[in-house]
């Protein structure tokens, strides 16, 4: 049972971030090298804009910041679900390697196939998620310990292993491939969001209307694995099936974020530890509120990124580390 | 005892010593143009000129005297490191010692565009030890300090900060190209002049480290014994510090980026040298060498003639030792 004013708060920090959010979206749409200012806003929308308005908002500034809001979200649940079934505050999908393993799959991905065929968009989440499944098994193969189990600070640790290989192996890749390859891959790698198109939204938003509703629907299963096993499997859990399941929806969500914003770390960190903070370690109640601030901080990162410089953009991987890193050394001394 | 020990560590050494000669002949023989044997031998004794020749002295030959050099650096580093801080995961790339150098190159660069390379190695000196502050910082802040897993996590969380302040910087003042030149470029384009800026602080740093190896070993056992033996606890972690700094600033100034190096090679010569520092040093420095000639040829022969930079081969090959420790070592790490 949750006391009633626990949820009335819950609702109203929502309420806030969906204000918060819209804000940011509009702030987003207003802000850029190209001007749109924000009094032309309504109009263009609304149809009433020029040519150039009309093609700087609706095939420019909107689907970046759709990508950005969606993949925000996944990389918040996707963090907080690791968090979850490791047990461990600090797992993170940039942290954990996860990401470099969708990233070395892409970049093997585009060293085969040519860029600009118009079918490839729709490939790069799956490819993205094979890459980023078989280091998540590599990982939790390596962690596993003969007697307890999942060792969580061990799964950390093997990923950062990971993580810091995985880049190896991508310069690797780097170096084999064509100028016009390489420039697009270390974009990549700095969390540039490059796919802001229409296509790229098509290709993720599937995975989000899938993973996301499931998660949630299973916050309740989350709470009892955060519980200790015995506990949990007394309970009824089927704890090594639960796991599973989670952990592939974990590395789906985040490799199909990644695979079109670039690899972007700290916000699977960020957003599901400030969720907490506001109102408890309740999965049904702070997973909403970790997707809201989700999107809201990758959304931010990135207009903060495009207009801090005057024309070359920073990408928004930058942003969040510069954020993110600080906050995670904080939780090192924390606990 | 004590003298079947140096005398077992006589062989050890001699076999050192041979391995590198070798891997060095091998990797001034092999490569992307079509050298001999020969042509290398003419190249060292003799004054006879031409095209092979030429490329031998003036391109190969820097490169890998670089390689060997830097090589032994990171490896006595990371050995120091490790024994220092008692921490078998510690290695110059992984505590945010190279990252740091890199934030202060993007920084130099940016700010003072015609600085010289004497300046550029002062400025990896300077970043390296920013890196290394921040990170043993964050680790002092604790009551107790930090177990070695951590301090890790800290050095990765640092990285990422100060690699995104490098690629902040580089993208603001547009200077992405210079400051990757600098951080990626590995061994490509090491000069004699190069060579004669940064080797004597790496020689100076190294030997340093001979000097003090024995109060690295009681060091590394326990630092109640070292300070009960009447060992100046501070004065010698400042040195010992300082000379961590040297050798990753001067390694970095002249090959960029290069993690796993100082955290394999230790490991590699522990179980041949035992837990004493005055062979585990000398060793590191020598297999260190060989290690990155080996891994440098393999870099410039795999794909040839297009190169596989040698940071990622050696990234590649320290996973797997990585994992090995962390098997190894699991309990007491974490």
């Amino acid at each position: 049972m949750i006391h009633p004013s626990v949820i009335k708060k819950q609702r109203r920090i929502m309420l806030v971030l969906l204000i918060l959010n819209i804000a940011a979206i509009i702030a987003g749409l207003g802000l850029g090298t190209s001007s749109v200012s924000f009094n032309r806003l309504i109009p263009t929308i609304l149809g009433q804009g020029t040519f150039k308005e009309e093609f700087v908002l609706f095939s420019i500034r909107l689907p970046r910041i759709i990508i950005t809001l969606l993949a925000g979200m996944a990389l918040a649940v996707s963090g907080a679900i690791l968090q979850e079934i490791s047990k461990n505050d600090l797992a993170e999908p940039g942290i954990i390697g996860i990401n470099a393993g969708a990233g070395v799959a892409i970049a093997i991905f585009f060293l085969f196939f040519p860029i600009d065929s118009g079918l490839f968009v729709y490939f790069l989440p799956a490819v993205a998620f094979i890459g980023a499944f078989i280091t998540a098994v590599f990982i939790s193969f390596f962690s596993i310990d003969k007697k307890s189990g999942l060792n969580p600070n061990r799964l950390v640790l093997v990923g950062v292993g990971f993580s810091m290989a995985l880049s190896g192996a991508m310069i690797v890749i780097l170096s084999a491939a064509e100028r016009q390859k390489v420039d697009f891959i270390a974009k990549w790698l700095a969390g540039n969001i490059w796919g802001a198109d229409w296509p790229f939204i098509w290709a993720i938003l599937p995975w989000m209307i899938i993973f996301l509703p499931f998660i949630l629907v299973r916050s309740q299963r989350l709470n009892l694995l955060g519980l200790s096993d015995p506990v949990s499997i007394g309970i009824g859990l089927s704890i090594h099936k639960e796991r599973i399941i989670l952990l592939l929806s974990s590395v789906a969500l985040a490799s199909a974020a990644v695979s079109v914003t670039g690899s972007v770390a700290f916000i699977g960190l960020l957003a599901p530890h400030i969720a907490r903070g506001l109102v408890g370690p309740r999965n049904q109640l702070y997973l909403p509120i970790a997707i809201l601030l989700g999107g809201l901080l990758l959304t931010l990162a990135d207009t903060i990124g495009r207009n801090i410089a005057a024309s070359d953009a920073i990408p928004a991987g930058i942003v969040t580390a510069l954020i993110g890193a600080p906050y995670f050394v904080y939780l090192l001394l924390k606990n | 005892m004590i003298k079947n020990a140096s005398v077992s560590f006589l062989y050890k050494f001699i076999f050192a010593v041979l391995l590198l000669i070798g891997s060095f002949f091998l990797a001034m023989a092999f490569g992307a143009a079509d050298t001999s044997v020969k042509d290398v031998w003419l190249a060292f004794t003799t004054y006879e000129a031409g095209e092979t020749i030429d490329m031998i002295r003036e391109i190969r030959l820097p490169r890998e005297i670089g390689a060997v050099f830097v090589g032994a650096a990171l490896s006595v580093a990371g050995a120091v490191m490790q024994g220092l801080t008692r921490n078998p995961l510690a290695d110059p790339g992984l505590l945010g010692l190279t990252s740091g150098a890199n934030a202060m190159l993007a920084l130099v660069i940016a700010l003072f565009p015609h600085a010289n390379y004497f300046g550029m190695t002062i400025a990896c000196f300077i970043g390296s030890a920013a890196g290394a502050l921040l990170v043993f910082g964050i680790g002092a802040m604790k009551k107790g300090g930090f177990s070695p897993f951590r301090i890790v996590l800290a050095g990765a969380a640092v990285s990422a900060f100060l690699q995104a302040v490098a690629d902040g910087i580089s993208l603001l003042f547009k200077i992405s190209k210079d400051v990757s030149m600098w951080t990626a470029g590995g061994l490509i384009g090491v000069s004699w002049k190069q060579l004669g800026v940064v080797v004597p602080f790496i020689v100076i740093g190294i030997m340093i480290s001979f000097f003090f190896s024995r109060q690295l070993t009681i060091f590394s056992l326990n630092e109640e014994i070292a300070a009960g033996l009447g060992q100046k606890i501070p004065q010698i972690k400042t040195v010992l510090f300082i000379i961590i700094i040297l050798l990753t600033g001067a390694s970095v100034a002249l090959v960029g980026n290069m993690a796993f190096i100082g955290l394999m090679v230790p490991h590699i010569v522990r179980p041949i040298a035992g837990a004493d520092y005055r062979y585990i040093l000398p060793l590191s420095a020598i297999f260190g060498a060989s290690f990155l000639l080996i891994a440098d040829t393999l870099g410039r022969t795999i794909n040839a003639p297009y190169e596989t930079p040698v940071a990622a081969i050696v990234a590649f090959l320290g996973l797997p030792f990585f994992l090995f420790i962390v098997q190894k070592r699991g309990k007491a790490i974490i």
